[in-house]
């Protein structure tokens, strides 16, 4: 059994996680191309390495920061999200000006 | 013939054959028309075609390690064309045409087995989709049809009908799916390609692409430099470590795909028989050994390691599907690296480089797309990127605009 680390709820066993992608820079949504957009969505480096992760325990349904080897499998630390993320990002959605 | 034996036992040489498949490998020359990276299936059919219909042999295949030893090695060897959409079963289908008529066109025996696949279906929501795939299908030629638990029972008798809890309620019978040798496939494009001309050279890994004012222009390799026109990736489980390479990203995940077989039995199973909603399917080989897959691992990895987790949800599925299997003992497992795409389908054409060519993010679908796939990246490749009507739904280019192809649904064993 391969454990994580939830940074709430302990050691716990890694099928109780669930993987949410790369941590990436959010280009502005309002402001930025459909190809910076898809960069952000699609794209990703996908290299043999560290690499700072999303995660969520399902049970308790709480993201986190992992950061773990994609070669080995090696979780090396796992945190919370506030360590990288200071402020809440809000999504708000882009005014159009239409109504529906 | 002990004589020549004895001859052989005690000079110290190996014995080579006088026609070898494959020629021997010769030193790499300084310039090729095509370099074509990876020699798996896909990067042999390529050559293949190249040089049958487009008389192009000033060819290198370049393969770090050996003939299709890779993801074409590791694949469940199914053919199958029941995808979704028009783009996806348009594609496929004429993947399995073309694979019907390979051992004769090879003069090589590629153990083509026709034998049908069942998916089967346990929710309303399900056999809705299975409705849908089987008009797509019929409308471009396949044999598919929706069929209900009455006439399941009687194709595969012993099947569970409830396994899991999840009663069978109909199931999509596609009557062109197949299986085939693997490995013979490989050999067969690469014997066909090297008899024309073309070079394979195993063991020469690609270190560096060269590129000059956006054009690609050779590659560096573990043994030395070599100059070429154009190039192509087909590197099944590592596309996005050459494109990086080549200095751009790729719309791609990879994720490890776990596999099992068991010993081999008595034949009871023509079909092949995949549940998504359990996550897996099962088939039996030609020599009674049961294969059985699921969909990639959880989360992204580069390691073909196994885990008892997904063996244990595997081997708990299989049961449920034919609950015999509990009592045979499995005989191997292995992985393969699986580069996924967001929308379930591949990538092929160009790049962000000139002259450097996709044949990538084939995920858990791309050995039976091996000869269609060859013969469409030929035919890009010989005309200087003037991308086939075939493959242009595939261009990497659908992400920036928002218009994949999907086929997630399509998929035997994931979603």
């Amino acid at each position: 059994m391969k454990i994580m680390t939830c940074p709430m709820n302990g050691p716990r066993n890694i099928s109780e996680f669930v993987y949410g992608g790369e941590v990436q820079e959010m280009p502005d949504p309002n402001n930025c191309s459909d190809r910076e957009w898809a960069e952000y969505v699609f794209y990703s480096d996908n290299a043999i390495q560290v690499v700072r992760e999303w995660w969520m325990h399902s049970a308790s349904s709480y993201w986190f920061i992992a950061e773990r080897h994609t070669g080995s499998d090696e979780i090396l630390k796992t945190y919370p999200s506030t360590e990288l993320f200071k402020e809440r990002v809000e999504f708000a959605a882009k005014a159009t000006g239409q109504t529906s | 013939m002990p004589f020549s034996l004895l001859k052989y036992g005690l000079s110290g040489d190996y014995p080579f054959e006088k026609h070898p498949d494959l020629p021997q490998p010769t030193k790499l020359k300084k310039h090729y028309d095509v370099v074509i990276i990876g020699g798996g299936g896909h990067g042999v059919a390529i050559a293949y075609y190249l040089a049958k219909y487009h008389g192009i042999t000033n060819v290198a295949i370049l393969e770090k390690g050996y003939l299709g030893g890779g993801n074409t090695a590791r694949n469940t060897a199914v053919i199958r064309s029941n995808y979704l959409t028009s783009e996806g079963v348009k594609f496929y289908s004429e993947s399995v045409k073309m694979f019907k008529k390979l051992s004769n066109e090879f003069d090589f025996n590629i153990m083509y087995s026709q034998r049908g696949q069942l998916t089967l279906a346990h929710t309303d929501a399900a056999i809705r989709g299975f409705r849908q795939r089987a008009e797509v299908n019929k409308h471009f030629g396949g044999r598919t049809e929706l069929i209900g638990a009455k006439e399941i029972k009687e194709l595969v008798p012993t099947l569970n009908m409830n396994p899991g809890h999840l009663p069978v309620l109909a199931g999509l019978w596609h009557m062109d799916g197949a299986t085939a040798r693997h490995d013979a496939v490989a050999w067969g494009y690469a014997k066909g390609a090297t008899q024309r001309g073309v070079e394979l050279h195993q063991l020469t890994e690609v270190t560096g692409i060269n590129i000059v004012n956006g054009k690609v222009t050779g590659v560096e390799t573990s043994k030395g430099t070599v100059e070429c026109g154009s190039a192509v990736q087909a590197v099944a489980g590592h596309s996005s470590l050459l494109a990086a390479k080549a200095g751009f990203r790729l719309p791609i995940t990879t994720y490890p795909l776990q596999a099992m077989v068991t010993q081999p039995v008595k034949p009871f199973l023509d079909q092949m028989v995949s549940s998504s909603a359990l996550h897996c399917y099962v088939q039996q080989t030609g020599r009674g050994e049961i294969v059985f897959g699921g969909g990639s691992d959880p989360y992204p990895l580069y390691n073909t390691r196994s885990t008892l987790e997904l063996k244990e949800s595997l081997l708990a599925s299989a049961i449920e599907m034919f609950p015999f299997m509990a009592n045979l003992r499995m005989l191997r497992q292995w992985a393969g690296i699986t580069d996924m795409t967001a929308d379930y389908s591949p990538i092929m054409g160009l790049s962000p480089v000139e002259n450097y060519y996709l044949d990538a993010g084939w995920g858990t679908w791309g050995f039976k797309a091996t000869p269609i796939c060859g013969k469409t990246m030929a035919e890009l490749i010989a005309s200087g990127g003037k991308v086939p009507e075939l493959i242009a739904p595939f261009a990497m280019d659908r992400f920036d605009e928002f218009r994949q192809v999907n086929e997630m649904g399509a998929t035997a064993a994931s979603h």
